[in-house]
């Protein structure tokens, strides 16, 4: 490996550091030296997004951002979502509403709905939809995928009403 | 032991209803391993070199600067993958596909590849390959490739399924014919004619994980595969084939697998990273880009087709005549004959015929994608319906209903039907609150319907009960779309048990026997009937042991809701023993208690569906925009609803996409123009609207609950349903799939220019 760089950074909370080559993305540091292969290559070319992270809160396709760039941020991957042994809302919507099949575009999809919610609370079918336009997915339809966000979105709104 | 096939129609307890699957939990957190997930000490990075031109003599590979590059550690060459398949031309061609053998046949087509210590390394040692290249002539039209003048791509093709045979090679691999009657009596019966010729283009599978394995082959002939795979078992057989390993000394582990549509049963790196990894004594994981998947991969064939159909004043068509042209990429298929299995078999049509022609052209190696040849022969005849229809003034729904196939209507292909449910879609159709709702402007209605087989085929299944009770169904069929929770929820039925006790797992290929792919839309029909012989052996176990334990004679033993029971008034007093307390016991009673089966599932049901699509069209771009879409499909019986709802919907999206984007483009130098997902457009989320479904259950009289395949007729329907929609709303009849918004315009400019 020549060109390496180390690079401190923090993932899904923790502290991380992994030594990378200049030119090497984010998506194959995240998948081959940090060891978060829930990260997913479908493209390579920010098409797909089933590489989908969030940088200091803003969504990216990890394979358009450089390792190296991830230097003093905060980075969230679909290994982030579930705390403390509990799946996040929208993780638990999207097996409870079959809004997955073969799964490989899912990480990317939670992340990038997570991202929605988080920002817009109560969004309509159609933000939903162009929200989650950057990110593929070929066996679903998107109908399920929908629906599930639709749904937990819904029961986010319940459990913040609660907390006030 | 023989085990009782006929549909018997009875309650369910657990088959039927929606649980979730036992891969959620991994594949909503990350968990879940591919393809590309997985690694082995020491491994090195495969990558390939491809052929930049269409069509070329590979003069020279030179490596030796590559060789010497610090970190390669095996660079190979069609040399290191002798021809050992014995004259069979077939597996011939998967070898020559996986590595060109002095001639790239196609743009993609791999010539050579390296292992290296990492991904940096094996990149720079590729473009340190110098291969010295003789451009030939090449074609990558279907119709150019059929003409006299055509670059012949194979010397060895002589058309078969022509009388008097060719004494000359072409690029027509095969003609296919079938059907019945007497087509020129039926014409003559017709008062309406209809005569079009439509053309759809090639498209790809386009699922999200590219083709991924990790290989490795130690010394001593043993080997080991992990692969994103539909059949780890044909893998198995094909590359060791292709290797010259003994089958059963080579391990394939199927990963998850990121979406396969016909895709993944076909092998392109798997016997090259075997190879690599054979040559550098080191495990060898092999990924590859997207443009690899483009451009060496995949696609369905694109295909040049003409129709001539013939119908009275009332509806009923005479007779008609398809003449297909389908292209199979560099090597020969009989995509064509598949087309013209499918093209009329949704109807009743006492006069009909269709010609295929199996072409080859300079393109990658077609391969299977859900439903193969269906959807273009769809689209032609779904189309050509409904002009007839317009021409005569009938409703499109109603001259289909005029005309559709039933129990005993003879097939086009050959056999007569049992019972089917095209009549039920088209009738529920014609009864959905989707064809009344209200059109707006610039928008169209369209209805089609599709038919695709569905296959049976090799099964093997293990069931074993642990001491607690809970049980492991060990499958061999790669689960696409769900099918662990299918199998679950069947051994669960039979056992008589909670879902939540049983865990399905797909078994490598050397914990269980031979497992065809999940193609053809078997995985459900044909491993759900092994599961449920499999069950019935281990019931029968069951009640040995239970009688064991009371003492009494097997006869007088039955099973019920999970539970032994005695009969018989002697036994009365005998409390009913669970499978939890049988399993509990099993040590002392003859061990462990297990079920088994392998069986070759004949008798799988025919798929039939129907579809309406509302679509609106901009006059102003061309650009179509689906409105409302609702899938209406027989799945004989629906074991997991959500599971067949996703197949439809899944495949209807794929449809929608052919009907309206994808395609691949070639340009003059016969190079595949828009090799990624930016110019190769699928749908996305804001592209659709939700697609509504409606199951039908039409038993299949040849499974015991009656299944049918479901996974593939989805896709057959839209092209036709779009376009239908699309000349209601325009009064322009697209032939050209897909619709993109250029043709549509196109079409809307010529038809003011007309008026």
């Amino acid at each position: 490996m020549s060109n390496a760089t180390l690079v401190s950074t923090t993932v899904n909370g923790d502290p991380v550091q992994f030594a990378c080559p200049t030119d090497e993305s984010l998506m194959t540091a995240l998948r081959n030296r940090v060891g978060l292969t829930g990260v997913k290559e479908g493209c390579g070319t920010g098409d797909c997004g089933a590489c989908t992270v969030t940088v200091d809160g803003s969504l990216v396709c990890s394979c358009l951002v450089l390792g190296v760039e991830a230097e003093g941020r905060e980075v969230t991957t679909v290994e982030g979502l579930s705390q403390d042994g509990e799946l996040h809302v929208l993780q638990q919507k999207f097996i409870d509403h079959a809004a997955l099949q073969c799964g490989i575009c899912t990480p990317g999809f939670l992340v990038a709905a997570k991202t929605l919610l988080d920002r817009n609370p109560n969004p309509n079918e159609t933000e939903i939809r162009y929200a989650l336009a950057g990110n593929l997915c070929r066996c679903t339809g998107y109908d399920k995928i929908v629906r599930a966000v639709q749904d937990a979105a819904k029961d986010m709104r319940k459990a913040s009403k609660k907390r006030r | 032991m023989g085990h009782e096939q006929k549909y018997v129609d009875k309650k369910y307890e657990v088959v039927g209803t929606r649980f979730n699957r036992p891969d959620g939990i991994d594949k909503v957190t990350g968990k879940a391993r591919y393809g590309a997930d997985a690694s082995a000490p020491g491994q090195l990075v495969g990558r390939v070199l491809r052929s930049p031109h269409a069509h070329a003599s590979i003069v020279k590979i030179n490596t030796s600067k590559a060789e010497k590059l610090p970190g390669v550690k095996a660079i190979i060459t069609s040399a290191d993958l002798p021809d050992v398949t014995g004259g069979d031309q077939g597996l011939a061609d998967i070898l020559e596909n996986c590595m060109a053998r002095g001639r790239a046949l196609y743009d993609g087509h791999a010539v050579a590849a390296v292992a290296a210590v990492d991904e940096q390394t094996a990149a720079q040692a590729l473009k340190l390959i110098d291969v010295k290249y003789k451009k030939l002539p090449h074609v990558t039209d279907v119709d150019e490739a059929m003409c006299e003048s055509a670059p012949v791509i194979h010397d060895r093709i002589i058309t078969r399924g022509v009388e008097p045979k060719p004494t000359k090679p072409s690029n027509v691999a095969a003609r296919t014919q079938m059907g019945h009657g007497d087509i020129e009596a039926g014409f003559a019966e017709a008062d309406v004619v209809i005569e079009k010729s439509y053309k759809t283009e090639q498209t790809h599978q386009g699922y999200i994980e590219p083709h991924a394995c990790l290989a490795s082959v130690n010394p001593d002939g043993t080997a080991e595969l992990w692969v994103t795979t539909q059949g780890h078992f044909v893998f198995r057989n094909v590359c060791a084939s292709l290797l010259g390993l003994d089958i059963a000394k080579l391990k394939v582990t199927s990963s998850e697998i990121g979406g396969g549509f016909g895709g993944k049963t076909h092998v392109w790196v798997e016997p090259v990273a075997l190879a690599l990894s054979r040559k550098a004594n080191r495990p060898v994981k092999l990924v590859m880009g997207r443009d690899e998947v483009f451009r060496a991969t995949g696609p369905t064939s694109s295909t040049s087709i003409d129709v001539k159909m013939g119908a009275k004043k009332d509806g009923t068509i005479t007779a008609a005549v398809a003449e297909m042209r389908y292209q199979g990429g560099a090597f020969p298929g009989n995509w064509a004959m598949l087309g013209c299995m499918t093209a009329f078999a949704c109807y009743d049509i006492k006069n009909n015929q269709s010609i295929g022609w199996d072409v080859v052209v300079n393109r990658p190696k077609v391969a299977a994608y859900r439903a193969p040849s269906a959807p273009m022969a769809a689209f032609a005849v779904e189309s050509t319906i409904d002009e007839l229809a317009k021409e005569i003034g009938i409703a499109p729904i109603d001259m289909r209903l005029k005309n559709v196939a039933r129990e005993g209507t003879l097939a086009p292909y050959g056999p007569t039907y049992g019972p089917i449910g095209i009549e039920h879609t088209l009738k529920a159709v014609k009864d959905h609150p989707h064809m009344r709702a209200k059109l707006k402007k610039n928008q169209g209605r369209g209805v089609a319907c599709g038919f695709w087989f569905n296959i049976g085929g090799q099964t093997c299944t293990d069931l074993n009960i642990s001491v607690d009770g809970t049980v492991n169904l060990t499958l061999g069929t790669v689960d696409v779309g769900g099918s662990r929770s299918s199998m679950a929820m069947i051994a669960a039925e039979e056992l008589g048990i909670p879902y939540e006790q049983v865990r399905a797992n797909i078994a490598d290929t050397t914990s269980l026997g031979h497992n065809d792919m999940t193609e053809g839309s078997r995985g459900t029909f044909s491993s759900g009937m092994a599961t449920i012989f499999a069950a019935r052996d281990a019931i029968s176990v069951l009640k040995q042991r239970a009688a064991k334990m009371w003492g009494i004679t097997e006869e007088d033993v039955i099973w019920e809701n999970g539970q032994a029971l005695a009969t018989g008034d002697s036994h009365s007093n005998l409390p009913p023993l669970s499978l939890k307390e049988i399993a509990a016991k099993s040590g002392r009673t003859g061990g462990p208690i297990a079920g088994h089966n392998e069986v070759v599932a004949d008798g799988a049901g025919m798929g039939f569906a129907s579809h309406i699509c509302d679509v609106e069209v901009d006059p102003e771009t061309g650009r179509s925009t689906i409105v409302r879409y609702t899938v209406v499909q027989d799945a004989g019986k629906a074991i997991n609803p959500d599971y067949v709802e996703g197949q439809f919907q899944g495949g209807a999206t794929q449809g929608i996409g052919w009907a309206l984007n994808e395609e691949y483009i070639y340009g003059d130098d016969g190079c595949l123009q828009n090799a990624g997902f930016l110019d190769y457009r699928i749908p996305v989320c804001s592209d659709l609207p939700f697609i509504d479904t409606q199951i039908l259950e039409v038993p299949n009289p040849l499974h015991p609950y009656g299944v049918r395949g479901v996974g593939e007729t989805s896709i057959v329907p839209p092209l036709a349903a779009v376009g239908n929609a699309i000349a209601n709303a325009t009064g322009v009849r697209m032939t050209h799939a897909p619709m993109s918004p250029p043709r549509v315009l196109a079409g809307i400019d010529t038809l003011e220019h007309a008026s």
